[in-house]
C-alpha cells in the first residue's frame, strides 16, 4: 500500500491559475494556495502546466501477436512518458481482440505493468473479417467493460454490417470507432492520391475513399439514432462532412492524428518509410482544416494511433514497408506546436481533446477528470517552454518509427501522475504503480 | 551528379551533356574496335528485381565497352514481398566493393531508398523503379529526337536542346515511369509536350506538370508533331476497368494504319518511338512500327550510347575524362 503523498507547488492549471495540488491516497486531497508539505514529497513545478492525465482512444500495443513490436508493458511505458493514463488498445492484434477472454487478457496485462489504465478495444467483426459480428456483448460485460469497438486496420465497409453494428452497441452504451477507408478505391494504395503521387508514381489513396464511407456513416448514425466516432479523420472533405453532420444532430465524434497536424505527403518524395501511415499524409490544405476542425470543435479528440514496427518493417522500399507511426511520447508537444503555438486553442483545450473527451467517448468513468478537490489524482505536469529533438532510440516505446526523428518540437512532460502514483517524475521514466496499491 | 535516380534531377547543362557524351560514345560503337578503357578496373554491378532483358544487354553493353567489369544480380525471387533483401542486397555489393550499381525494381522509389539509405557508398543507377522513372530511356529518346532534327534541319546535335519541337506521348501515362522520365526531360530540354491518354490512365494530380494534355488522339495529331511516342500498354489493364477492350482501345488510342497513312498524306515528318517491347496490334500496328518513321531501332541504339555516357559521367572524375580524347570537348 502506498502511503506517498506529494505535494505539486506552483502549478499552472491548464494554463489558467497557479496553485498547489495535494496528491494523497491516490486521489487530489487538496488544490489551493500555500499548502504545507507536512511529510509530502515536494514537487516544484513553477512554469509547469498541469493537465489532467492524457487519454488516447487509439493506440496499438501490438500484444499478443507482435510483442517484438511493443508490448502492453512497453507501450504503457511509452504512454506514461507521453503523460498519458489511459489508452485503449486497438483490436487489431494477433489473435484479435473479438472474444471477452481476449479483452480480459489485455486490460490484466495492463494492470499488471502499472503504467497506465488499458482499455481494450473489442473488434466489430471477427477476426476484422468484415463478415459476422464478434461477442459484442460478452466483451462489454467483461472485466474489461469493453466501450468502444472498432475494426481498426481495416473498415467495416459492408453497410448492412456497420448498420447493425451501430444499432447493437447501443445496448451497452458503447460506440463503433470506424477506420473509414473505402477498400475497392484503395486497393493497392500507397499515398495521397496528388500531384505528389502522380510525381512519385506510387499508388493514389484518394481522400474521397475516406470520406465516402464517413458520409455513409454519418447517415447510418442517424438513421439508428446511434454514436459513431470518427478514427483519424485527414482530409478536408471529411471535415466538411462531420461538421454538416454535426450541425444536423448526428451523435459522431472525430479524431485527428498528431502527425495529421504536422506532417504532409511532401515528406513522402524522399521514400522514406517512415512516412508510410493509413490515411496516408494529405496535403498542407488538409493539414490546416483539420487544424481549424479542432479549434471549432468539429474534431473533438486528438487520438495517436501509435503504431510501433520492429526496424525491418520499414527499412525496405516504400511498397513493402509497413503503415504507421509511433506517437505516444510526441504527441502533447506536437499538439503544442501545431495548435497552441498557433493561437488556435489554450490549455484548457488540450486538456479537453487530450483527456475529457475521449474519456467520455470511450466511456470511461475515473478518466479525464477535473482538476479538484476528491478526484483520482491523474496529472500531468508538462514544461511548455522546453524544447527537445526527438530521438527514437531513447523512446520508452520499442518502436523507433516516430516521423520526427532529429525534429526540435517543443514541451516535455516533467511528471505524470498516475492514481497518486509519479510513472513520471523530474522528466525522466520513474517506476510503475503497484498492482497491490490499486482499488480496483 | 552523384547518382542518375531521376530526370527531374538534372539540370539543362548536365542534360546536354550528357547527351553530347553520348553522341561521342555512340561514335566508338561504329568503330571496328568498339571499347574505351575508361572503366578499366571497375566494377558494375547490374542488379535487376526484375525481369528486363532488354534493358540489362544493353547496360551490359555500355559497361563492357567502357571496359568495365560487370556483375548480372538478379535478385529474382526476392520480390517486394521480403522487403529486407534490398538493403541485405546492397550491403552485399557494398562489401564487394561494387563502384556502381545499375537498380531495375518494381518499386517505385527502391533506387532513391538505395541511394539514400547509407547503405551503400557507389553511385546509384536507375534502370527503372515501379510506376516512377526510367531516367536513361528518357536521355536515349532525347537523344534519338535530337538525331531527328538534325537530320530534318542539318544543325548539329553537340550542345542542342529540343527547343522547339512537339512531342505527344501516348497511352498509359498512369503506370509509365517512362511517360514520367519523358514529362521531365523533354520539358527541360525546351520541348512542347503533350499527353495523350484517356482519362482513366492519367494520373491525378498532374496540372503542375509542363505539358498539355489531351484525350482525343486525333485531335493531338490534327497538329504538327516532329514525334509520337506510344506508351506500352498492358492488356490486363482492362481487367481493372481503365478501358473497356483492346479493340477500342486501339481503334481511340493505338498508331493505327489509318493515322499513319494520315501522316503520309499530309507529308508531315513526324517520327514514330517506342520503347518497346511493343504491342503490335494494340497500341501500335505492325504498319507503323516498321514504318520509314519509326526510330525504335535508334532508340536501341542510342540506348547503349546514353549508358555509357551515364557511367561514364557518374564514374569518372574530370582528370579522367581528359585523358580519353574522343571524349575531350572545348568547353
Ligand atoms: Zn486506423
Amino acid at each position: 500500500m502506498s502511503n506517498q503523498k506529494y505535494l505539486i507547488r506552483g502549478a499552472n492549471l491548464l494554463g489558467e491559475e497557479t496553485a498547489d495540488i495535494l496528491v494523497a491516497d491516490g486521489t487530489i486531497a487538496r488544490i489551493g494556495q500555500g499548502i504545507e508539505a507536512d511529510g509530502a514529497d515536494v514537487v516544484e513545478a513553477q512554469g509547469l502546466v498541469a493537465l489532467p492525465g492524457l487519454v488516447d482512444v487509439h493506440t496499438h500495443l501490438r500484444e499478443p501477436g507482435r510483442e517484438d513490436a511493443e508490448t502492453v508493458e512497453t507501450g504503457t511505458r511509452a504512454a506514461a512518458a507521453g503523460g498519458y493514463t489511459a489508452v485503449c488498445a486497438m483490436a487489431n492484434s494477433n489473435p484479435v481482440a473479438d472474444t471477452a477472454g481476449l479483452v480480459e487478457q489485455v486490460w490484466e496485462l495492463g494492470r499488471q505493468a502499472g503504467w497506465a489504465d488499458v482499455h481494450p478495444i473489442g473488434a466489430v467483426t471477427v477476426g476484422l473479417e468484415g463478415e459476422r459480428l464478434s461477442e459484442i456483448g460478452a466483451m462489454a460485460d467483461s472485466r474489461a467493460a469493453v466501450r468502444m469497438f472498432s475494426d481498426d486496420g481495416k473498415c467495416v465497409h459492408n453497410a448492412v454490417l456497420m448498420r447493425r453494428a451501430l444499432e447493437y452497441v447501443k445496448t451497452f452504451d458503447g460506440v463503433v470507432a470506424q477506420h473509414a477507408q473505402e477498400p475497392l478505391l484503395t486497393d493497392g494504395a500507397q499515398m495521397n492520391e496528388g500531384s505528389v503521387s502522380a510525381d512519385l508514381g506510387l499508388a493514389g489513396w484518394p481522400a474521397v475513399a475516406e470520406e465516402a464511407i464517413i458520409a455513409r456513416d454519418v447517415l447510418l448514425a442517424q438513421h439508428v439514432g446511434s454514436r459513431v466516432h470518427i478514427c483519424h479523420v485527414s482530409t478536408q472533405g471529411s471535415v466538411e462532412i462531420i461538421r454538416w453532420a454535426k450541425q444536423r444532430g448526428v451523435d459522431v465524434t472525430a479524431e485527428v492524428t498528431p502527425h495529421h497536424l504536422l506532417l504532409t505527403d511532401e515528406s513522402v518524395r524522399s521514400y522514406d518509410p517512415v512516412y508510410k501511415v493509413n490515411p496516408p499524409l494529405r496535403t498542407r490544405e488538409d493539414v490546416e482544416a483539420l487544424r481549424d476542425a479542432v479549434a471549432d470543435g468539429t474534431i473533438d479528440v486528438v487520438g495517436t494511433d501509435h503504431a510501433p514496427h520492429p526496424v525491418e518493417a520499414k527499412e525496405c522500399e516504400w511498397a513493402c514497408a509497413a503503415m504507421g507511426m509511433t506517437g505516444l511520447e510526441t504527441a502533447l508537444s506536437i499538439v503544442q506546436q501545431t495548435l497552441v503555438e498557433t493561437g488556435r486553442i489554450g490549455w484548457g483545450d488540450v486538456a479537453r481533446i487530450m483527456s475529457t473527451e475521449p474519456a467520455r467517448i470511450a466511456r470511461i468513468d475515473d478518466q479525464g477528470r477535473p482538476l479538484a478537490e476528491g478526484e483520482p489524482a491523474n496529472i500531468v505536469l508538462v514544461d511548455p517552454a522546453a524544447h527537445r529533438v526527438v530521438e527514437p532510440e531513447k523512446h520508452q516505446s520499442k518502436g523507433r518509427n516516430s516521423p520526427y526523428r532529429s525534429l526540435e518540437i517543443p514541451g516535455a512532460v516533467q511528471a505524470t501522475f498516475f492514481k497518486g502514483h509519479p510513472t513520471v517524475l523530474d522528466g525522466h521514466i520513474n517506476t510503475p504503480r503497484a498492482l497491490v496499491a490499486q482499488a480496483d | 551528379m552523384k547518382h542518375l535516380l531521376d530526370t527531374r534531377d538534372l539540370s539543362l547543362e548536365e542534360a546536354v551533356q550528357v547527351l553530347d557524351t553520348a553522341d561521342s560514345m555512340a561514335e566508338v560503337g561504329t568503330r571496328e574496335v568498339k571499347k574505351l578503357p575508361a572503366l578499366r578496373g571497375r566494377t558494375v554491378v547490374n542488379l535487376f528485381f526484375e525481369d528486363s532483358t532488354r534493358t540489362r544487354i544493353s547496360f551490359e553493353t555500355a559497361e563492357k565497352r567502357l571496359s568495365a567489369d560487370v556483375i548480372n544480380f538478379a535478385a529474382k525471387g526476392s520480390s517486394v514481398s521480403k522487403g529486407e533483401s534490398l538493403k541485405d542486397t546492397a550491403q552485399t555489393l557494398e562489401a564487394i566493393n561494387a563502384d556502381a550499381i545499375v537498380i531495375r525494381h518494381p518499386a517505385s522509389g527502391a533506387p532513391a531508398r538505395l541511394a539514400s539509405s547509407g547503405w551503400i557508398s557507389s553511385p546509384v543507377i536507375n534502370a527503372g523503379d515501379g510506376t516512377h522513372a526510367h531516367p536513361t530511356q528518357a536521355l536515349l529518346d532525347a537523344m534519338t529526337l535530337r538525331q531527328h532534327r538534325s537530320r530534318l534541319d542539318g544543325r548539329p546535335t553537340q550542345g542542342s536542346d529540343l527547343r522547339g519541337m512537339r512531342v505527344a506521348l501516348v497511352g498509359d501515362v498512369l503506370h509509365s515511369r517512362v511517360a514520367r522520365s519523358n514529362v521531365w526531360l523533354l520539358s527541360l530540354l525546351g520541348a512542347h509536350v503533350t499527353l495523350v491518354s484517356p482519362p482513366t490512365l492519367l494520373p491525378v494530380g498532374i496540372e503542375d506538370w509542363p505539358v498539355e494534355v489531351r484525350y482525343s488522339l486525333d485531335e493531338a495529331m490534327a497538329q504538327e508533331l516532329d514525334a509520337i511516342m506510344m506508351l506500352r500498354i498492358q492488356r490486363e489493364r482492362m481487367h481493372a476497368a481503365f478501358f473497356p477492350s483492346s479493340e477500342e482501345y486501339a481503334r481511340l488510342w493505338g498508331l493505327t494504319p489509318e493515322r499513319l497513312a494520315l501522316l503520309d498524306s499530309r507529308g508531315a515528318e513526324t517520327a514514330i518511338l517506342h520503347p518497346g517491347p511493343m504491342n503490335r496490334g494494340l497500341e501500335i500496328s505492325s504498319a507503323a512500327a516498321d514504318s520509314p518513321r519509326s526510330l525504335v531501332l535508334d532508340q536501341v541504339t542510342n540506348g547503349v550510347s546514353v549508358r555509357m555516357s551515364v557511367l561514364y559521367h557518374l564514374m569518372t572524375g574530370p582528370q579522367e575524362q581528359d585523358r580519353i580524347p574522343a571524349l575531350q570537348r572545348t568547353s
